[in-house]
């Protein structure tokens, strides 16, 4: 038998409500909460291999990171001792945390946000959720031994013709592949309970993963083609060339989708999670549904929009695919208009007066809370400047430039990664059997701030910079001392300034991480998960019919890329031979 | 699906906006021509040397075209030939770049003049030169362990302004 989740909710709030009461008598505490709903311990064993993987990630990324910002001050040199360059700690940088942090968590995430919501995986499906785990490991390895080894010195998006060692392609797609497998075990998992449960609506949390999953397996199609079919047999000397302008354009229609399935298991967070910790309710199942439709939908017609100075691709296609991209405006105000209507009904619940007295009584003090927040704040001005980078003749002042790295590190390197550490700080110790201590709680708020100044004083100097022309991508030069070059500096100290608080932020993390996985008190940490709001309407079941928004995507990808793809491989010169030049 | 009144008004007004910038973005480009670089000519950028017109790099002056001067240019790993680019003041260049080994770019920093470089394809840009001063061209897509080092000047001269 499965529970339904309004079955879990109303059991939950129960629980809560004694809790609040009972606080005093820690005997009783242990009690009541004993009875939230946990995540399947086996379940919850696949779920913390990814974090262990996400967090290293985390600090030798923020590692590099802080290298960079230090290199690029001008006051500074890598040591001799250390044999490793500029744009390899640039390659490690990218990699670790926009491809392997990310990952790894938004996996591990996903896999006990459904074992929570729509019961335990079975042995079958968590067979082939580990296979997808030790693939994407082993995967990680191999292309992280060919950055060390200086034989893969391409950045995170590995533009041809740049030629890395075949193995770290293959490491790559070992990634995808194995990522794939954690995402059949999620949809696998969500067509039994369907079945289990004829007629229901699914779990919020459950659908919302499903979609992600969706979302990723049909945009890595295009990064896996690039790779097993242009970049692996390249490298192999298999093909002596390779189309590079079909290349980038199977990466965008990649990576772009890529951003939206970093976002969408932070909006699982801002949707379901956030409204639990503060006492709230989701604000409408169906409107939060249908955003993600929307966002899966429009995550694919637009990848062009990262490809707008380039030859070879027609000005009209390219403002078609502009217009798609700005259609993705929709779901995000309903998102903003859905999390700002829970936010103020829970703190007018609490006593809160006038226009903007409800602000003042949300609980400030939580990590799980403030932490997220932080995050949602940063992607206002990260969501304005991305309207700027996609406005079509706009982006010419910006491509390319420090602006669009400032651009993502309000965006993925603030409102997702804050997000996932709010998760975090009640996740592991959920999935840990420990708790989130007020010290503890205490000390996620402090790493919260801590990046929220950090953060504002890097992206703002990265994008007053970029507005000046100060490249990205670029380590510390003077430009054979050219004035304009000379007026970025003062902006490449104020970056380091910002990006030295980043790394204390995250070594405050690792300390909270290490202390949530193994000396934190143990007991019962909640996954909480919000319900909708009383008397709120069925959701309609249309939203739950995969085949018909399938059908909707493809015909929007068809109709986005056909033409510039036929005329890319009908016009293309002849292809490229690879190069390694550093 | 029932949606709260106040965010019907939300969302109208949100599209209404959306609307608005997209028909100014649309007349932008298709009335006014402003279009970023959308280079349709190929080359084989291992001759590139010997095929017109990159087999003479420069600043050309040209009669009886929309353009008054035609920069050709070539990138490879790590410098731009010509390196120094010298047009008037008021004067519009037509840019017609390529690279010989890997994508580079092409960024002529505090103008809209940016373009990434492909090997195989022949990037054009037009641009009115209306504002006097060295400017500093950077290579913004990286391209190997000299990508700093890769640069170029170009100098909008008030003519002018010199003789005085
Ligand atoms: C200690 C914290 C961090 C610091 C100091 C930092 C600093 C930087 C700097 C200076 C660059 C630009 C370097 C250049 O263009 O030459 C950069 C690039 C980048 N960062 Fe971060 N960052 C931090 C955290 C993060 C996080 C958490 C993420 C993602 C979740 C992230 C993702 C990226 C990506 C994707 C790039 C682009 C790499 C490329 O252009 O190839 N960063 N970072
Ligand atoms: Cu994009
Ligand atoms: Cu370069």
């Amino acid at each position: 038998m499965h529970k339904t989740i309004d079955e879990y909710g109303k059991v939950e709030e129960k629980e809560t409500a004694l809790v609040e009461k009972e606080e005093k008598s820690p005997s009783m505490k242990q009690k009541l909460t004993a009875s939230f709903i946990r995540v399947d311990g086996k379940d919850a064993k696949l779920a913390m291999a990814h974090m262990y993987v996400a967090f290293i990630a985390l600090l030798l990324g923020g590692l590099a990171g802080l290298l960079q910002v230090l290199v690029r001050s001008g006051e500074f040199t890598l040591p001799l001792g250390i044999k490793i360059g500029y744009y390899q700690v640039l390659t490690v940088h990218g990699i670790l945390l926009a491809l392997i942090l990310t990952t790894f968590f938004i996996m591990g995430f996903q896999i006990a946000s459904i074992s929570r919501t729509a019961g335990a995986f079975t042995n079958v499906q968590r067979k082939i959720g580990w296979t997808g785990f030790w693939l994407m490991l082993v995967g990680t390895a191999a292309a992280a031994a060919m950055v060390l080894l200086n034989k893969a010195t391409v950045l995170y998006t590995f533009y041809a013709p740049l030629k890395a060692h075949w193995i770290f392609y293959l490491g790559l797609a070992l990634v995808v592949v194995g990522s794939w497998l954690l995402c059949i075990m999620q949809i696998l998992k969500y067509y039994r309970w369907k079945k289990e449960n004829k007629g229901q609506t699914s779990p919020l949390l459950t659908y919302m993963a499903v979609v992600n999953s969706i979302l990723w397996i049909t945009c890595s199609l295009g990064v896996a083609v690039e790779v097993l079919f242009q970049l692996l047999p390249w490298s192999l000397g298999l093909v002596e060339r390779v189309d590079i302008l079909l290349s980038r354009t199977l990466f965008w229609y990649f990576g772009h989708a890529l951003v939206y399935f970093w976002l969408l298991p932070a909006y699982m967070a801002w949707y379901v999670v956030v409204p639990k910790v503060i006492g709230g309710h989701i604000f409408s199942d169906a409107l939060a549904r249908l955003s993600f439709i929307l966002f899966l939908l429009f995550s694919f017609p637009v990848g062009i929009h990262h490809q707008l100075t380039e030859p070879g691709i027609e000005g009209f296609w390219k403002f078609v695919q502009v217009v798609l991209t700005f259609f993705v405006v929709i779901p995000s105000l309903m998102t903003a208009f859905s999390l700002f209507a829970t936010f103020e009904m829970r703190g007018r619940e609490l006593g809160g007066k006038g226009v903007l007295g409800w602000f003042k009584n949300l609980p400030w003090g939580d990590a799980r809370f403030l932490v997220p927040f932080i995050g949602m704040v940063a992607f206002i001005p990260g969501g304005a400047g991305g309207i700027v980078n996609a406005s079509y003749q706009m982006n010419q002042l910006v491509h390319n430039t420090i602006w669009v790295t400032g651009h993502f590190h309000l965006t993925v390197a603030t409102a997702v990664a804050l997000t996932f550490f709010g998760v975090a700080f009640w996740l592991i110790p959920h999935l840990t059997g420990r708790t989130l201590t007020p010290k503890l709680n205490y000390l996620g708020n402090v790493s919260g701030i801590l990046w929220g100044i950090g953060m504002l004083i890097m992206s703002l100097s990265m994008h007053l910079a970029g507005l000046l022309g100060a490249p990205r991508r670029s380590e510390y030069s003077t430009y054979g001392g050219a004035e304009m070059a000379y007026d970025w500096i003062p902006y490449q100290i104020a970056q380091a300034v910002g990006g030295t608080i980043l790394f204390i932020a995250i070594l405050v993390i690792m300390y909270i991480v290490v202390q949530l996985i193994w000396f934190a008190p143990k007991g019962e940490e909640e996954f909480p998960v919000a319900t909708v709001a009383p008397g709120a309407e069925k959701t309609p079941a249309i939203l739950e019919n995969f085949k018909i928004w399938g059908v909707i995507l493809v015909a929007l990808i068809v109709f986005a890329y056909t033409m510039p793809i036929i005329d890319i491989i009908s016009n293309s010169p002849a292809g490229s031979k690879g190069f390694m030049p550093w | 699906m029932h949606i709260h009144k106040y965010e019907k008004w939300w969302l109208v007004f949100g599209c209404a906006t959306l609307v608005a910038f997209l028909v100014i973005l649309a007349i932008g480009a298709f009335h006014n021509g402003t279009h970023p670089n959308e280079g349709k000519i190929t080359v084989d950028y291992e001759n590139v040397d010997s095929i017109k017109p990159f087999d003479n790099p420069g600043v050309h002056k040209v009669e009886g075209k929309e353009w008054d001067y035609e920069v050709v240019l070539v990138a490879s790993a790590f410098s731009y030939n010509p390196n120094e680019i010298e047009v008037p003041l008021g004067s519009v260049v037509k840019f017609y770049a390529t690279t010989r080994d890997v994508i580079h770019g092409f960024e002529i920093a505090q103008t809209n003049i940016n373009m990434m470089l492909e090997p195989g394809y022949v990037s054009e840009y037009v641009a009115e030169m209306n504002k006097a001063g060295e400017y500093l061209i950077v290579c913004n897509e990286y391209c190997g362990t000299g990508h700093t080092y890769m640069y170029g000047t170009l100098k909008v001269v008030d003519e002018n302004a010199q003789n005085n």
